[in-house]
């Protein structure tokens, strides 16, 4: 079995390197032969994997030592549960639908091998980062989908904005990352061990155990670690305020956007806090913290999408908003909702990504939705599957978002964490600002007239099967996934093993109790059934309502209320400033501190009195005493006389 | 207290020492320099006889006298040396390095006075018996616990005679010398060619010039 | 009575007229190797005297190994100085000085 577990990573890795290395020499069909064939593997063997973690094998073991210090062991080693089996699945058949759908919208692109090289590569890291049973392993595979998520977003590396973007995505995740080391450090520190088990197992004897942070002031480690954690996660899965990186890298081509920036790179965060649930369950500020986070996002990136006009930046902020969701779903420990919604998300929002790039590549790359409409007969299969996308997205029964969203809503109003309250709302309005948004895009990209040039709408075409055939993939499961693995997922229990949840936490119990009634059993029937009494499932509607009213029935109305809210309009279309304030303040201040630091640390402390300092002064001192070392003997005699001397009259007057 | 002949030596041939070796640094001539340090030497020598150390009182003056100081005064024989510059500075530094050395002897008879040297806490030793033999004694430590040191010091000399053949050798390309290993590999095709011509009749005229 | 002070008193006026007289024949090399014998001459002294006094006989051997090196030492020396006078026809201390900076 552990053949098996070793080669799901490992065949992505041999696609990359063929594909990286050999990409020019095989050529470009034999590239994404080997690529796909190498993902493909991994997908078979992850379902496989997944069929046998059902019937009960678990596996937690190392595959080799890499290296040994003092008491800590790096080890390279897997732990297979449902969590990570179930991830490994959605990574590897996103990927691999990701992997067809470029072969159609990278016809072009020279760098065609490259492209293959990099997904492949980037579908081994997450693998690695999945799979892991290590902290240190995760930090590999978490860097890992870090350097591959640069590299994608600077993929047309001869444009500037690209460049730009896959710096500012580096960059960003730099801080989160930063925050990841320091909780690894922490847990070695306090743990002293760098595996799962081991530290899993011993979170609730540390749960008391304190820092004095200042004068007087005690903090848990746990919450320390925890903390510092979700800065990690929050860099990876762009919550506020280190969200700023994911609408940029929509510079990357498409294909990346929707298999890193939307469906499984972005969800890195949240599935570790839910592999950390061990050590979150136990500090309560981390929580309210993570919920707090969770809720802003799921608000205020979900209102930006309202306003924005590219078609993937719509997405990309959409996602942020979902990303959102699933945090405030960990922060109420719906550690099972979290990762449920992110399944479907990944589903659904790859499916829209993909519908957005069959869009754009019919269009010849035009991302700019007002000059697009009218699409729905031009491209109906892309239409048809991006509808059930939006559907999914805005929450709809019996679509799979409605499932996990809907859950994730009834354990936020069911949690007693502070801050919950809070959270309730955001998502609520959330819902609604969802639809509104999601359902505009659809309307003006697929309804009304054709807005784009004579000679673009000529040339629109649907796209070939290549693009299509993934679109209809993951349209299925964007309908049907909830309604069969959500009573199991969420309800059963099916993540007991790899999700650890106290018992006064335990939201998910709760709104599975409510909704069993007094000694049924919970079907999915019962929860659609109820979803359509619930506030949600109606703001969802209205907001469906309110975009058809703005954008098909009266589509004079939207220019209207943007210049009767134009404080309000110009706050969404500025982000919140997030850009400006980084730019002005962290940005500028870090260039001032910088050049203080060179021009007075550097040069003339550094170099001025250290490095040249002492040269000159060992230069001066010497040019001094090389008088003495004249190179005549007689001089030294002398001086021997005169040293004798001293040293005896020394001794007589001792 | 009486005035030993022991004690007749020792100032006798100290005197000659500290004689000897004021010439050594004095005199303006080095030849004079060079046999002032025989002298030198040959008393030191026979200093230690009086200490008992009678093989290396021979060797000193075996060696030392017999070949280091020969060597001495064959270089300085061989050099043509410029004796009124050497002798610059000489008596400008005279005072000065007379009163510091002065002090210095001073000091060190002060100290050396100590009481540790002295007859009650160091007395001289009862003589060694008519039988007794320093070179035999010597001999005993010298290749049983110094034998590694000494062969140290044999390789030592060794080197110093490779090092003063190899520093003082002086090749001159133009001297023509045998090379016994090229002469003896010499074959005949080497340095014999034979070259086939027609015979030649003489010359008619220059027969006649030749008989001429 | 000779005691072990005036063989070391003779060692010690040896070194000190030695010491003096390479600081006073400033330029003669020969004289400066010379003076260095004489140098070695007062050790040796205060080695046998030593060796004598405290029945020793490890003192004499030292000599014996100071002896060797001094003899290596003289005629390595002489040696150079051979080459020195060759190449630069003279032996004046003050003007060996090519390797000086």
């Amino acid at each position: 079995m552990l053949t098996i577990y070793t080669l799901i990573p490992v065949s992505c890795l041999v696609a990359a390197i063929v594909a990286g290395l050999g990409g020019h020499i095989i050529g470009r069909t034999a590239t994404h032969r080997v690529a796909i064939t190498g993902v493909a593997i991994s997908f078979v063997l992850s379902v496989y994997v997944l069929f046998d973690v059902l019937q009960g094998n678990y596996f937690d073991g190392m595959l080799y030592t890499w290296g040994t210090s003092g008491f800590l062991t790096f080890q390279i080693g897997f732990l297979i549960d449902e969590l990570s089996a179930g991830m490994a699945v959605v990574v590897t058949f996103v990927s691999l639908m990701v992997h067809i759908y470029t072969i159609g919208y990278m016809h072009d692109d020279p760098g065609y091998q490259r492209f293959f090289s990099y997904i492949a590569l980037f579908t081994f890291a997450m693998l690695m980062l999945v799979m892991s049973n290590n902290f240190l392993q995760l930090f590999f595979g978490w860097e890992g989908v870090g350097v591959v998520s640069y590299l994608l977003i600077g993929f047309w590396f001869d444009r500037d904005s690209a460049i730009h973007a896959n710096m500012k995505a580096f960059l960003v995740n730099r801080i989160g990352d930063f925050g990841f080391i320091l909780a690894i450090a922490a847990i070695v520190y306090v743990f002293s061990s760098l595996n799962y088990s081991d530290v899993f197992s011993q979170a609730a004897s540390v749960e008391n155990m304190t820092v004095e942070a200042f004068e007087g002031v005690n903090w848990k480690w746990l919450t320390i670690i925890s903390l510092l954690l979700f800065v990690g996660a929050m860099g990876k899965s762009a919550q506020v305020p280190l969200h700023v990186w994911l609408p940029d890298s929509m510079e990357g081509p498409t294909p990346i956007s929707a298999l890193i920036h939307a469906a499984t790179m972005v969800t890195a965060g949240i599935f570790m806090v839910a592999r950390m649930s061990p050590l979150f369950e136990f500090s309560e500020v981390a929580l309210t913290v993570v919920v707090t986070i969770g809720a802003i996002t799921a608000l205020f990136m979900a209102l930006i999408g309202l306003v924005q006009n590219d078609i993937k930046r719509i997405v990309a902020y959409s996602t942020l908003s979902q990303l959102g969701y699933m945090t405030v779903a960990l922060g109420v420990s719906a550690y099972a909702a979290g990762i449920f919604h992110l399944t479907t998300h990944a589903f659904f929002k790859a499916l829209l990504f993909l519908a957005a790039g069959s869009v754009i590549v019919a269009l010849h790359h035009q991302q700019d939705i007002r000059h697009m409409g009218g699409l729905k007969k031009i491209m109906p299969i892309t239409y048809w599957t991006a509808l059930v996308g939006s559907l999914a997205l805005a929450g709809l029964p019996p679509f799979a978002g409605f499932f996990s969203k809907d859950t994730i809503i009834e354990a936020v109003h069911a949690s007693q964490l502070p801050g919950s309250g809070f959270a309730l709302f955001a998502v609520s309005i959330g819902v609604f600002v969802t639809a509104l948004y999601s359902f505009r895009m659809l309307f003006i990209v697929f309804h009304g007239k054709p807005r784009m040039s004579e000679d673009e709408l000529a040339h629109a075409n649907e796209s070939p099967w290549v693009i299509t055939l993934p679109l209809v993939v993951l349209a299925v499961p964007s309908v049907i996934f909830g309604a069969i693995f959500a009573v199991p997922m969420l309800y059963g229990e099916f993540y007991d093993q790899s999700i650890f949840v106290l018992s006064q936490h335990d939201t998910l119990a709760h709104v599975g109790a409510g909704l069993a009634g007094q000694g049924g059993e919970i079907s999915a029937w019962k929860i659609v059934l109820h979803g359509f009494i619930t506030l949600p499932f109606w703001l969802a509607v209205a907001g469906i309502f309110v975009a058809w009213l703005l954008y098909i029935h009266r589509p004079e109305w939207p220019s209207l209320i943007q210049s009767r809210f134009k404080l309000l309009w110009q706050i969404l279309d500025h982000k919140y400033g997030f850009d400006e304030f980084n730019e002005v303040v962290v940005a500028s201040g870090t260039r001032g501190l910088g050049d203080v630091l060179w021009k007075f640390m550097d040069m003339y402390v550094i170099d001025g009195l250290v490095v040249n300092g002492l040269a000159n002064s060992v230069r001066r001192i010497s040019s001094r005493i090389r008088v003495i070392q004249s190179g005549f003997v007689y001089h030294y005699a002398f001086t021997m006389i005169i040293g004798l001397l001293l040293l005896i009259t020394w001794f007589l007057i001792r | 207290m009486t005035f030993s002949f022991l004690d007749f030596a020792f100032y006798a041939f100290a005197a000659v020492l500290i004689f000897a070796a004021l010439m050594v640094v004095t005199v303006r001539n080095p030849v004079k320099a060079a046999l002032f340090l025989v002298l030198a030497f040959f008393s030191a020598a026979c200093i230690w006889i009086t200490l008992e150390a009678e093989f290396l009182a021979i060797v000193l003056v075996l060696v030392y006298v017999g070949a280091v100081m020969v060597l001495f005064l064959f270089v300085v024989m061989m050099l043509d040396i410029n004796l009124v510059q050497m002798r610059e500075g000489f008596g400008k530094y005279l005072p000065v390095g007379g009163f510091v050395a002065l002090l210095l002897v001073a000091e060190l008879i002060i100290i050396l006075n100590a009481k540790v040297f002295s007859p009650d806490s160091m007395p001289r030793p009862a003589g060694q018996p008519a039988d007794y033999s320093n070179t035999q004694k010597l001999g005993e430590i010298l290749y049983t616990q110094y034998a590694y040191p000494f062969e140290i010091a044999a390789i030592i000399l060794l080197v110093a005679i490779v090092a003063a053949i190899s520093l003082t050798l002086r090749r001159r390309p133009q001297t023509r010398y045998q090379k016994p290993a090229k002469q003896i590999s010499a074959r005949k095709e080497d340095r014999l060619r034979v070259v086939s011509m027609k015979s030649e009749k003489p010359d008619p005229d220059a027969a006649g010039a030749g008989t001429e | 009575m000779i005691s072990l002070t005036h063989y070391l008193v003779l060692g010690a006026v040896l070194f000190s007229i030695a010491v003096v007289g390479i600081f006073l024949n400033r330029k003669n090399v020969v004289i400066l190797l010379m003076a260095i014998e004489l140098l070695l001459l007062a050790v040796n002294i205060n080695f046998v005297a030593f060796s004598h006094y405290l029945q020793d006989i490890a003192g004499q051997v030292f000599v014996f190994f100071i002896l060797t090196v001094a003899a290596a030492e003289a005629a390595i020396g002489l040696a150079i100085l051979i080459v020195l006078f060759r190449n630069r026809h003279t032996i004046n201390v003050e003007d060996l000085n090519r390797l000086s900076g």
